[in-house]
């Protein structure tokens, strides 16, 4: 089994490699939004597909680390010429880092912020986790636009320069991987996903569920926030009105349509809904049928993956790997 | 700030605190009876809009597009829990509240996608939108009819909980399914009974919304259905008055703080998150709920 | 005295479901619950686990009141339980499910196992290792990779109780441990319940209809009616009891 995950490590590196120096800016832009959309659903599987607590906070998380990561890279020069509403507070002028300790100040305070928020949350039972975070989303954006001294309101950064390439935002995947798979094999993944199979039986045997949820969703938060400060270098432009519900769908897609608890599955499930995304853009644009202009209806991949979705769950809910890794199929295979 | 502005601010409130009541009652009642965060109730409350606008534009009086509106939001919502909600019903609680959030965001794009994003103008006759001069009070008349309406709505959902066969059961289906199908109730009539009342107070509730602030778009569910469900965890999940309860209690701040403090009106959609962390933490079970996770064991 | 219940009243609502009751279990002891359906046993196992609060009363366990402590903090006092209804992590496999039970007793970090570094892997390998053992004590070791719930009733049971004792209990709470038996697995159990009780000095209360292996197991019983004391005493001398008997008669006529 090592041999084959050292392969693997080996290859996606090559391939990375390959890749940023040889393939053309189209396709490269495309694997750049898989390397991150790997990384925020890879993250988003621990809370909800392991630990089997329904959250939607990957676009709130998202867009904290994006905004913590621009203002470290964006020098105090352009930020006092770019913040239009108000003149940058002391502090946003002061902020000022390299690439690497940017995204981790963005990762540890998307995760103080999942601890804050598991404190109400994790008390209660029930699923108040879902309502909360969808809530969560909205308060971000409120604040994002409410504090122009600091987010530049609701015109947003620019200019950011552009750090992200397919090294930061491969590298930073497999490390991802490899971060997630060592939770899911240790006790406290096992804890996780007991809690996920019953509760009660959980606490019955000493685990504090409260804990082990704290852990998954902060864990979730501080690489969602590292995704983020890594969307940000890869767009050079971010504004409140970015991080929606709509990317926090695309990743309950990815990780319900690869398998709820599956980690390579995500992988499959990310590559096939950024492929099928880049495929179907088709369908929000003007099409002819039988001489019939259908005109231009942007939303219509949103209703064809929200069927998908439903359909998912009432037929495959389970999803192509289940809740199985890559290696224990290979595993189960070889026997 | 003088007397009149104040009462002026108070009957504001009373008028948004009961669209959100009348928008609440529908999440308490199926998280009572299913224990399911229905994310689709206010994309509901958003069809119901919808229907009323498209009804009246097409040159159907209002009163019966009001009628045809709420018939379409009942549909539509009993058609939810039909298709998406039953098959799943011993499922674990995820895969329910993922199909939930699908279906949400199936409609809103379904709607954006035929009738787009643009905000509509909604036109409501004129004894609907005429100002009332009261002494030195200027007030719309459908700040006095929204409560009005709202209150006999609720004494109807009130008599039909308790004192109806009807209402028993939805109440004994809110503490254990297993019983109720012993008892020879069938469930699953009670449950669609659920959802046709939740849908049709969620689509008047929408209607006033869209006379009151004049205007529709497909979106404005998410936001207004995210206030209501705050609503109805402050009030006590669960329960009917309590979701009324804190449907005005939110309505009401939302007014008055900003009518008080006019630099916090950037945050008023942030109002309804705050309540519901504080009730979270300090009274899990809201004003007026019971401890639903018991009579698990 | 390892376990004191001190006047316990238990209320839902309006109901009553355990009235006044009081009983102590002595170190060492096997003392069975019993009495007919709806007496209220396992709600009194649940207030003990502390996933009831009692309306009145006070739970004593080693001569510390533990009514303020949650759950899992019972766990780690030294008591452990087995559900009525077989509950196992379905997800996993039966060696998962009782390395589960020795949760608190990895002593690695977060972010040891995060980054791999060595503590993580000591004390995987010795969690493995007891795990194995504990399977072994059940003739379970054979099944180890196989998913828990795919195992027959009897070994499910049987992962549920090794899964119990990994937590390390000082006292272990059976609900209706050989319900569903057949009178081989039944003889098959109580030979482990009486080999593990001396292997690792347990205390155990358990709740059983079976009075054949209540007679056969129990120094001690304490039978319930609508949650009240109606005897305390010998298996033997309770199956004589008029009291009992009428109490059981009672639910046959319900029945």
């Amino acid at each position: 089994m090592k041999m084959v995950k050292i392969s693997f490590l080996i290859i996606s590196i090559l391939f990375i490699w390959f890749a940023q120096n040889y393939i053309d800016p189209y396709a490269l832009s495309i694997l750049n939004n898989i390397a991150i959309f790997a990384i925020l659903a890879l993250s988003y599987n621990l809370i909800n597909g392991v630990t089997g607590q329904f959250s939607l906070e990957p676009n709130g998380f998202v867009a904290i680390g994006a905004y913590i990561t621009a203002l470290f890279l964006i020098s105090a020069d352009t930020k006092v010429d770019m913040f239009a509403l108000e003149d940058p507070a002391p502090i946003i002028l002061a902020m000022s880092l390299d690439f690497l300790p940017a995204l981790l100040v963005s990762g540890v305070v998307a995760a103080f912020v999942a601890f804050i928020l598991s404190v109400p949350v994790f008390r209660v039972r029930g699923d108040y986790l879902a309502i909360v975070t969808l809530g969560f989303g909205f308060i971000i954006k409120i604040l994002a636009i409410n504090n122009p001294k600091y987010t530049n309101g609701a015109m947003g950064l620019n200019d950011i320069p552009e750090f992200s390439n397919l090294y930061w935002t491969g590298g930073i995947m497999i490390l991802t991987m490899l971060a997630m798979l060592n939770i899911i094999y240790s006790k406290f993944g096992r804890a996780m996903k007991a809690i996920r199979d019953d509760e009660d039986a959980a606490t019955a045997m000493g685990i504090n569920t409260f804990w082990i949820k704290t852990y998954a969703f902060m864990t979730s938060a501080f690489f969602e926030g590292v995704g983020g400060g890594l969307l940000a270098a890869l767009l050079t432009t971010i504004s409140p009105d970015q991080f929606t519900f709509l990317l926090t769908f695309q990743l309950l897609i990815i990780i319900v349509l690869g398998g709820l608890g599956s980690m390579t599955g995500t992988m499959v499930g990310t590559i096939l809904v950024i492929g099928g995304m880049e495929w179907l853009r088709f369908l929000d644009e003007n099409m002819t049928i039988f001489g019939y202009e259908t005109g231009a209806h942007p939303g219509m991949r949103m209703v064809v993956f929200a069927i998908l979705l439903i359909i998912m769950m009432l037929f495959a809910r389970k999803g192509i790997f289940q809740d199985k890794e890559l290696t224990e199929i290979f595993k189960k295979g070889s026997k | 700030m003088d007397f009149s502005t104040f009462m002026q601010q108070m009957v504001n409130g009373i008028s948004l605190g009961s669209m959100y009541a009348l928008i609440a009652i529908g999440y308490t009642m199926v998280y009572g009876v299913l224990r399911l965060i229905n994310f689709a109730h206010g994309d509901i409350m958003m069809v119901g809009a919808f229907v009323a606008y498209l009804a009246n534009s097409a040159g159907v009086p209002f009163e019966i597009s009001v009628v045809i509106a709420i018939l379409a939001a009942m549909l539509t919502g009993i058609l939810t829990d039909k298709i998406a909600y039953k098959p799943l019903r011993d499922a674990p609680k995820i895969s329910l509240l993922i199909t939930a959030i699908g279906i949400s965001f199936f409609l809103e794009n379904l709607f954006n996608v035929l009738f787009g994003g643009v905000p509509r103008a909604f036109a409501a006759p004129e004894y609907l939108t005429k100002i009332l001069h009261l002494g030195s009070i200027v007030i719309p008349v459908t700040v006095i009819i929204v409560p009005v309406v709202t209150g006999l709505l609720l004494g109807i959902t009130l008599l039909i909980l308790n004192k109806t066969k009807y209402g028993m059961a939805i109440r004994s289906l809110a503490f254990d399914i297993p019983t109720v199908k012993l008892m020879g109730i069938n469930a699953d009539f009670i449950i669609m009974l659920v959802f046709a009342m939740g849908s049709a107070l969620a689509a008047i509730g929408g209607i006033f919304y869209a006379i009151s602030y004049p205007s529709i778009d497909p979106l404005m569910g998410i936001l207004v259905g995210l206030k209501a469900f705050a609503a109805a965890v402050v009030g006590g999940i669960g329960s009917v008055t309590g979701a009324v309860l804190g449907g005005f209690i939110l309505g009401f701040t939302e007014i008055v703080v900003v009518a008080f403090m006019p630099e916090l009106g950037g945050y008023k959609d942030a109002f309804a998150f705050v309540f519901l962390i504080l009730v979270l933490l300090f009274r899990p079970t809201g004003i007026m709920g019971q401890d639903l996770e018991r009579s698990r064991f | 005295m390892i376990l004191e219940l001190k006047n316990i009243t238990m209320r839902f609502g309006g109901v009553t479901a355990i009235d006044n009751l009081s009983f102590g279990v002595k170190t060492g002891e096997i003392y069975g619950l019993i009495g007919p359906n709806g007496a209220g046993k396992t709600t009194l196992f649940n207030i003990v686990t502390r996933n009831y609060t009692q309306t009145e009363g006070e739970v004593i366990f080693n001569h510390e009141e533990i009514s303020d402590l949650k759950p899992d903090m019972i766990v780690q006092r030294g008591i452990a339980r087995t559900f009525q209804n077989i509950r196992l992590f379905k997800s996993m496999s039966v060696l998962e499910n009782v390395l589960i039970g020795f949760h608190n007793q990895a002593n690695y970090t977060y972010f040891e196992s995060m980054f791999r570094l060595p503590r993580h892997f000591l004390f995987e390998r010795k969690l493995k290792k007891e795990a194995m053992e504990m399977l072994e004590r059940f003739g379970l070791v054979e099944f180890a990779e196989v998913n828990a719930t795919s195992l027959s009733y009897g070994n499910q049971r049987k992962v549920e109780i090794a899964r119990a004792l990994a937590t390390n209990p000082k006292l272990l709470l059976l609900d209706e441990p050989a319900a569903g038996m057949n009178p081989n697995e039944t003889e098959d159990l109580s030979e482990i319940i009486r080999r593990i009780k001396d292997e690792f000095g347990l205390t155990i209360l358990l709740i059983e209809h079976d009075m054949k292996f209540v007679n056969n197991m129990c120094d001690k019983v304490l039978v319930l009616d609508y949650g009240e004391e109606i005897f305390e005493g010998k298996p033997s001398d309770a199956i004589v009891n008029e009291k009992v008997i009428e109490a059981y008669l009672g639910d046959f006529k319900h029945a």
